[in-house]
This record gives structure tokens, C-alpha cells and sequence, in this order.
């Protein structure tokens, strides 16, 4: 009577309760495909819906109606919406992405290459700016409100208030048109050496740094201070731990998880939202293809960077969500 | 030095010009023979090309979405990257616009131009050390005029009825006679491929003076020199560089730091900040672009003609030239040809902004309350721009025009020649007779201004198959006052190109033909150390 019958609980709710972590973890993947599937139904009617269509966008004013008619046809656009949908979606899901209309290339070949252009410029990024954030950060709640963090703030609002191709164009005509110091434009290609090629991207990583650094900096000092106003913070003051100490010791871990959540968002940003710096650096990255793709419309490839840049997304949420599940073992039990 | 002697002058560097034709021309345009003497061993000294040395282009338009395939260029970058490996049959020249032999050696029409012969080149070698034949000439004429074909030439050789080998020569039977057969084969997409591309139409062997090396799409292409080439007078560097630049300020950044040898399409907002960079050189050079505003004849209000002329004499050419081309361009004149044609009509008096003519006009039409016209920045740069000063000038004139911003996106599905008043772009046509087909014939799909005179067309059809000259200038101009006095079109301008190089880059050609050099930039400067 006491003790509720094992077999009253469902299946679900035993696993959640004997490996809550797993479950959880679990969840989240499940409900991450979900959002993927929902998004590539958006994306494809989305582009449905779009003014204009690739034949006579593709051939602008050298198109005849013979022309148009051709292509029509030869892509099948005359077949139903919802059978072009399930055909797409099908072959997505085996990463076959088609070809594009306008090239004929394989558009998972090209992706390949692209996403692999944006990862290489993203991941450097990403490397120079998170540990230089999460450091600046601290730095400055250890002088907080003194010189060396009003400096840090001012520089990082200053950088965070201008648009990153202000930021491109200044660092170009600095460093490529007035001392020539630096490789511009960024164009990198498959022949080049890696040498060469981080000399290449140096430019656009600044600019991203830039552009990052201040949004992480700024959260990690935000986190680590509210965590500093707490009574167990009060305590490692007062059983005489440096100052230092404590913040790395004590505050950091404890303030994680918003970090964690604001350096997932940015490095989805490094590699999703750069549109802009690549479009500037010249550099051939997803972003570029994308844009080149819309103005034609040429909705294979736009499909397959919508859902990519979608997965991208989702992912990193998703592996930020986890961590800090992991790093905050309160919210593996809610309430 | 003006324009027309700075670029005769050019055309002696490039080669293109003897030293009789050039004081013949020079002294034509008002210059003393002391100078023109001067002035063309100047010319020729610097005439001597270098060989040698890597160039590199920063042009716009590139894509990812670029194909290889000649049939399908579309973009400015493909249009320099086709002109570097491949050859048509024939070529415009660059100063007259007429038709000169390429890859046809010389052509011979029929008396109605119904049927022409082109005798074709022998001892060409394609890249692939094949040599070219009159089956590859053929073959690539069927593939472009299949009916199947996604060609972008399609349209222009739709009047094409038969192609087919007759020894050694290449004989074309047309639908109905046209004068201008020849000029239409210099086409950028009818690039002679071996048998005709249909194998593999992307492999890019062509019998032109550079061998692609790699391709990119919207990133970059390279050539090295091809060795084996069967003209001397071009190809002087020895590799090319093409790199893809969409954005107009990584362009100029590009230039000025020395990073790329030219660049294509310098915004004229910003061409006198270019201008002050110590090693850049402005390119500019007259083309057949021009910006329109557009009324549909066949609707109200403007199926009034007094509306319409009215709406004309309220444009303010020369404002226009100089506040949305910085001056880089030339008034036009409301019909939609220039001196850069052919048998251009001279002559025709200059419309030009009055106010008062506009009143009365537009008094005379009946119409009151606002005209809306519709626009967007995608129609033209600066399009937005033009038509707020529009909105200016007819005010002078009591005349009220509602500017309406469309969204770039579809505007040239959903506005352009749907919407009764709205501004545009044309880029020109290598003949007139093919402009007029294209925008002003009435059964054209593209005859935006709903401009349907029978009388006309009849002249345009008479005026195609004309092969004496001046009974066909005549006739054009005839066409052009009709346009001119009755069409829909309100011409205020057209753009030149305007192009930019560093001061290494010797020998360029402003080729009237079409922009960057007629696509030729690559194959016809020289780098100076």
C-alpha cells in the first residue's frame, strides 16, 4: 500500500528517474529534430512564396518565354508543392542536397567545400575570442569598477556599437591600403597552403573577434558578478581565499551556464551570421553562396543553406543546453 | 585632350589603328595636324606591348551559381572568363561597333541577306591540340539554336532556319533577310567549342589566347598563356587572375592597395574618391546602357500622347547625368540608340527640360491629380534618386508625380513591364535593328512601353534585311523620331562604363561593343613593370 506499484510508472518516467541526465539529454536531441523538421517545412514554403522564380530571375532580360519554358520543365516545377517537398526532404536527409539549377554542380559538393571555408574561419575565431573573453572577463570583475575594467567596458561598448563592416572596411584600409601589411582580399581556394591561408584570413577573424568578444566579455562579467553578491561568495572572502581564487575557483563555475548559453550563441553567429564580413573580406564562405543563391533563386542551394544554418544553430543550443545541465546538476531534477 | 581623341589615341597604343586612319580621324575632330602628329607618336611609343607578367581582375557579378557552360553565362565575371579561352566567329570592333573577322574569315551575304556564307579559319588549334573544323562551327551554332537549348543566345538567333557545312564554309539560311547577321554571331555565349560543346559542355576548350586553369564559381578562375595560339596582336600577359569582388568598397580597397591590376563597376558616387589614389586611372568608356522611365502606351493615363510629351519635356537631362552618373554618362534623347550604333541618325534635334512645353502639353491632355510612378533601387543605381529629382522637375512644370518605392526583390517580375509607370534599365544591343526587335517591335515579349505601331514594324522588318547603307540609315532614323516623339520611353541617360585600373595596366581598349573592354580587358592590356 505504501509503496506505489512499479509497473503504475511509465516506461518514460522510470528511465527519467533512474539516469534523469540521459533523459534529459535524450529529450533534447529528439526535440531538436523535431525544430529541424518544422524549420525545413518553413524554409521550403518560405521559398515558395518568394516573388519571382529562378527561370526568368536566372535569364533577366536575355529570357524568351521558349527559354523559361525550357527550364520550367526541366526542373519539374510544374509538378505539386508537396511532392517536390518529400522528394527534397528525403534525399536531405541522406545528405543529398540535389544540384544546383543555375551551376549543375552537386550542391553537397559545393557545401562541403563552403561550410568547410566558414567552420575554417568561424573555428579560428572562436579560438582567439572565447578564452580571451571568459579571461577579460574575469580580469575585469577582479578590478571591477576600477581603471582597468572601465577601460575594458569602454572599448568593448565601442566595438559591440559598431557594425562589423565598419569595423572590415576600417581594418582594411589600415592595415591592407595604408601600411600593406596584411593579405586582402581573403579570398582563400583549394590550391593554397595553410600558411598562406590563415595569412589570408587574418583580416576577417579580427573583425569577428571584434565583433564577439565584447558580447561574451560582457556576460561572463555580468554572470560572475551576480554570483559574487552571494552569501557563499561572503564566506570564501571571509575564510580568506585571494580574491583571485575565489572568482576562479568559486564564482566561475557557478556562473557557467550563462556563459556557456552566450558562447554557444556567438559561435553560432561566427558561423551562421557572417554574411556580411565574408561579403567584404571576399571570402568564399556559406554566407556568400546563400546570397549568390537568393538573387537567382536558385532554391536548391538556398534549401540546403537554410537547413544547414538551421542545424547549426539548433546544435550548438542544444550542446550549450547540455552543458550546462551538466555544470548546474540543479537542473537536472525541475521542479 | 578630349574624349574622342584620348580614346583614338588609345586605340593607336592597342595597335587597332594606322597612323593614316588616326590623323584622318583626329583632324576630323578638330585637332591640328601638329598635334595629331604629336599625339600619335606618343601613342605609338607607348604602343610597343610588354609580354609577360600576372594579371589580376577584381570584378563584380560573379556567383556561386555560375556555370561553366558558355550557353549559360550571364554574369559579368563569366562573360571576362569566357572571352579569355574562347573565340566566336566573329568580332565587333571596338571603335565602329562593325562587324570584323574572328574565327570567319571573311562572309558573303545574299542579295535579300536571307542566306550568308562564312568562310571559316583554317589552322586553328583548340586547347586540346585539336584542330578546328567546320563540324565544330556547326555544331556549336545547333546547340545554341535548339529549341531545347537554355541558351542566352537563343533569342538572338531565333531567325536562324538552317546551319549547315558547305566545304570548308559555314552556310546560314535565315527566316528573313538581316543585314546584321554577321555582328549577331559575335555573341559572348556562342563560343566555338570542339563539336560544338555537346559532349561536354563544361570543359571550357576553346581556341582563345589563354587555357583555363582552375574555376571556382564566384570565387575565382585562373588562365596560363595558351602557347599555341593563332593571333599575335593579343594575350601579352602570361597568366590572369580572376577574382570574384561583389562588394563595390573591397573593389576600390583592392585597387588602390595594389592588390588587383582592374576592377569593374566603380560606383560614380565614389569615383572622385578613387580618383585622388596616387596609382589608379579612371576607365570610363561610352556605352549603348541606358536608364529609362517607362509608360505603357495602352494605358491610361499615358495612352495620351500629350501626357507622355509632356512627361518628357519635364526630364532634366543634364541634372540627371551629373547628380545620379557624377557626370559619367551622356544626355539621351528619348529613342533608345546612340552614336555608339551603327548608322546612327544624326541630326535629331536634342530634347531638352522645358518646363513651360510640359505645361502646355499636359494642359493639353485633360489629365489632372498626381501620376504614380513606381521604382527601386535594384531598376538602376540610383534609380530611387532620379526619380525624387523627376518628382522636382515636374513640380517646376505644375505637374505632380507620387513616387512609389517598390521592394527590390521580384521588381522585375512584378513591376517592371506589368506596372504602367516605373523606372528601368536596358543594356544596349550590338545593332540597332536587334534594340528596336527586342523593346519596340509589337509583338516583343519585352516591349515594355506597349509601343505597338504597325507602321513600324514594317520599317524594322524592311530596314533588317537592307544592305544599302544609307536607304537603311534613313530608315532608322525615321524609327528613332517615331520612338522619340510617340513612344512610351523617357531616355534622360545613358551610363558609360566606368572601369578602374592601377597605372601599370597599358594598352585598353574602350571598346564601345559592351563593358570591361567588350569583355576582352584580359586578353588585350599589357603590364607595364
Amino acid at each position: 500500500m505504501t509503496n506505489p506499484a512499479p509497473s503504475n510508472i511509465l516506461p518514460g518516467l522510470r528511465l527519467r528517474q533512474r539516469f534523469p541526465l540521459l533523459a534529459l539529454i535524450l529529450e533534447r536531441f529528439v526535440l531538436s529534430i523535431i525544430l529541424l523538421f518544422a524549420v525545413s517545412i518553413l524554409i521550403f514554403g518560405g521559398l515558395e512564396a518568394l516573388p519571382g522564380d529562378f527561370a526568368t530571375t536566372y535569364l533577366g532580360q536575355s529570357a524568351t518565354p521558349q527559354a523559361v519554358a525550357n527550364i520550367r520543365q526541366d526542373l519539374g516545377l510544374d509538378r505539386p508543392v508537396t511532392t517536390r517537398y518529400v522528394e527534397w526532404l528525403g534525399n536531405a536527409v541522406q545528405g543529398d542536397f540535389g544540384t544546383s539549377w543555375a551551376s549543375k554542380n552537386s550542391v553537397s559538393e559545393q557545401i562541403g567545400k563552403r561550410l568547410g571555408n566558414s567552420l575554417f574561419l568561424a573555428g579560428f575565431a572562436a579560438v582567439i575570442s572565447v578564452p580571451l573573453a571568459v579571461g577579460l572577463g574575469m580580469f575585469s570583475v577582479h578590478f571591477r569598477n576600477r581603471m582597468p575594467d572601465k577601460i575594458i567596458n569602454v572599448i568593448s561598448l565601442a566595438a559591440i556599437s559598431l557594425p562589423e563592416f565598419f569595423i572590415g572596411y576600417l581594418l582594411i584600409l589600415f592595415f591592407a591600403v595604408k601600411f600593406g601589411i596584411a593579405t586582402f582580399p581573403a579570398t582563400v581556394y583549394d590550391s593554397m597552403g595553410f600558411a598562406e591561408r590563415l595569412k589570408a584570413i587574418a583580416l576577417p577573424t579580427a573583425t569577428l573577434v571584434l565583433v564577439v568578444l565584447a558580447h561574451m566579455m560582457r556576460m561572463t562579467r555580468a554572470a560572475i558578478l551576480s554570483v559574487m553578491s552571494s552569501a557563499y561568495m561572503e564566506t570564501a572572502e571571509l575564510k580568506g581565499l585571494s580574491a583571485f581564487r575565489a572568482i576562479v575557483k568559486h564564482a566561475a563555475p557557478n556562473a557557467l551556464a550563462p556563459i556557456i548559453n552566450v558562447v554557444a550563441l556567438n559561435l553560432a553567429y561566427l558561423v551562421v551570421g557572417v554574411v556580411v564580413v565574408e561579403v567584404v573580406f571576399v571570402y568564399p564562405g556559406m554566407g556568400q553562396y546563400m546570397v549568390d543563391a537568393v538573387t537567382v533563386r536558385d532554391m536548391p542551394v538556398v534549401q540546403a543553406c537554410g537547413l544547414i544554418f538551421a542545424a547549426v544553430y539548433i546544435f550548438l543550443n542544444m550542446i550549450a543546453d547540455i552543458l550546462a545541465i551538466i555544470a548546474n546538476p540543479r537542473l537536472r531534477h525541475p521542479r | 585632350m578630349n574624349d574622342y581623341t584620348k580614346y583614338l589615341a588609345s586605340r593607336v597604343t592597342a595597335g587597332g589603328l594606322s597612323r593614316r586612319e588616326f590623323m584622318g580621324r583626329a583632324m576630323a575632330a578638330g585637332i591640328t595636324l601638329a598635334v595629331a602628329d604629336k599625339l600619335f607618336t606618343e601613342s605609338a611609343e607607348a604602343a610597343e606591348p610588354k609580354r609577360g607578367g600576372h594579371l589580376k581582375l577584381g570584378l563584380e557579378g560573379g556567383a556561386a551559381t555560375d556555370s561553366k557552360d558558355p550557353a549559360k553565362f550571364l554574369s559579368q565575371f563569366m562573360f571576362c572568363v569566357g572571352r579569355c579561352w574562347g573565340d566566336m566567329l566573329v568580332e565587333s570592333d571596338p571603335l565602329t561597333g562593325a562587324a570584323v573577322p574572328a574565327l570567319a574569315e571573311s562572309w558573303e551575304p545574299s542579295k535579300d541577306a536571307v542566306t550568308w556564307t562564312f568562310k571559316i579559319r583554317k589552322g586553328v588549334k583548340f586547347h586540346d591540340g585539336k584542330e578546328l573544323t567546320i563540324d565544330d562551327v556547326v555544331a556549336t551554332l545547333k546547340r545554341h539554336t535548339d529549341k531545347k537549348s537554355e541558351s542566352g543566345a537563343l533569342g538572338v538567333l531565333g531567325s536562324i532556319k538552317e546551319i549547315k557545312a558547305d566545304g570548308g564554309n559555314l552556310v546560314l539560311t535565315l527566316s528573313e533577310g538581316n543585314a546584321d547577321m554577321p555582328l549577331l554571331l559575335s555573341d559572348y555565349h556562342l563560343v566555338i567549342q570542339p563539336n560544338g560543346g555537346v559532349d561536354d559542355p563544361l570543359a571550357s576548350i576553346g581556341t582563345g589566347p589563354y587555357k583555363l586553369t582552375s574555376f571556382e564559381p564566384g570565387v575565382r578562375a585562373t588562365f596560363e598563356k595558351n602557347k599555341d595560339d593563332w593571333r599575335s596582336d593579343r594575350g601579352y600577359v602570361d597568366s590572369i587572375e580572376i577574382i570574384g569582388m561583389n562588394d563595390a568598397t573591397a573593389r576600390i580597397a583592392a585597387l588602390s592597395s595594389g592588390q588587383v591590376h582592374y576592377i569593374n563597376r566603380v560606383d560614380p558616387k565614389t569615383v572622385n574618391l578613387l580618383k585622388r589614389a596616387p596609382n589608379v586611372e579612371i576607365l570610363s568608356t561610352a556605352g549603348r546602357g541606358h536608364y529609362v522611365f517607362i509608360m505603357h502606351c495602352d494605358k491610361a493615363p499615358f495612352d495620351n500622347n500629350d501626357l507622355r510629351l509632356a512627361l518628357k519635356y519635364a526630364m532634366d537631362r543634364e541634372t540627371m547625368v551629373q547628380k545620379i552618373l557624377g557626370g559619367y554618362g551622356k544626355v539621351g534623347n528619348d529613342f533608345p540608340i546612340n552614336a555608339t550604333y551603327a548608322l546612327f541618325p544624326e541630326g535629331i534635334e536634342q530634347r531638352v527640360y522645358d518646363p513651360d512645353k510640359a505645361a502646355f502639353h499636359y494642359k493639353k491632355s485633360g489629365h489632372s491629380g498626381s501620376v504614380l510612378l513606381r521604382t527601386s533601387e535594384v531598376a538602376f543605381p540610383g534609380a530611387v534618386d532620379a526619380a525624387v529629382l523627376y518628382q522636382e522637375s515636374c513640380k517646376k512644370a505644375g505637374i505632380e508625380i507620387e513616387v512609389k518605392r517598390e521592394p527590390g526583390d521580384g521588381y522585375w517580375t512584378n513591376v517592371w513591364n506589368v506596372q504602367p509607370f516605373s523606372t528601368s534599365y536596358w543594356g544596349g544591343r550590338p545593332t540597332q535593328d536587334q534594340m528596336y526587335s527586342t523593346a519596340y517591335l509589337s509583338t516583343a515579349d519585352w516591349n515594355d512601353t506597349k509601343f505597338k505601331r504597325p507602321d513600324f514594324d514594317k520599317l524594322l522588318l524592311q530596314a533588317r534585311s537592307e544592305l544599302d547603307e544609307a536607304k537603311r540609315k534613313d530608315m532608322y532614323r525615321t524609327m528613332a523620331m517615331m520612338v522619340r516623339d510617340e513612344g512610351g520611353v523617357i531616355l534622360p541617360m545613358f551610363n558609360d562604363f566606368v572601369n578602374a585600373s592601377t597605372k601599370q595596366v597599358k594598352g585598353y581598349v574602350h571598346d564601345i561593343g559592351n563593358d570591361m573592354s567588350n569583355g576582352y580587358v584580359a586578353t588585350r592590356v599589357w603590364l607595364d613593370a
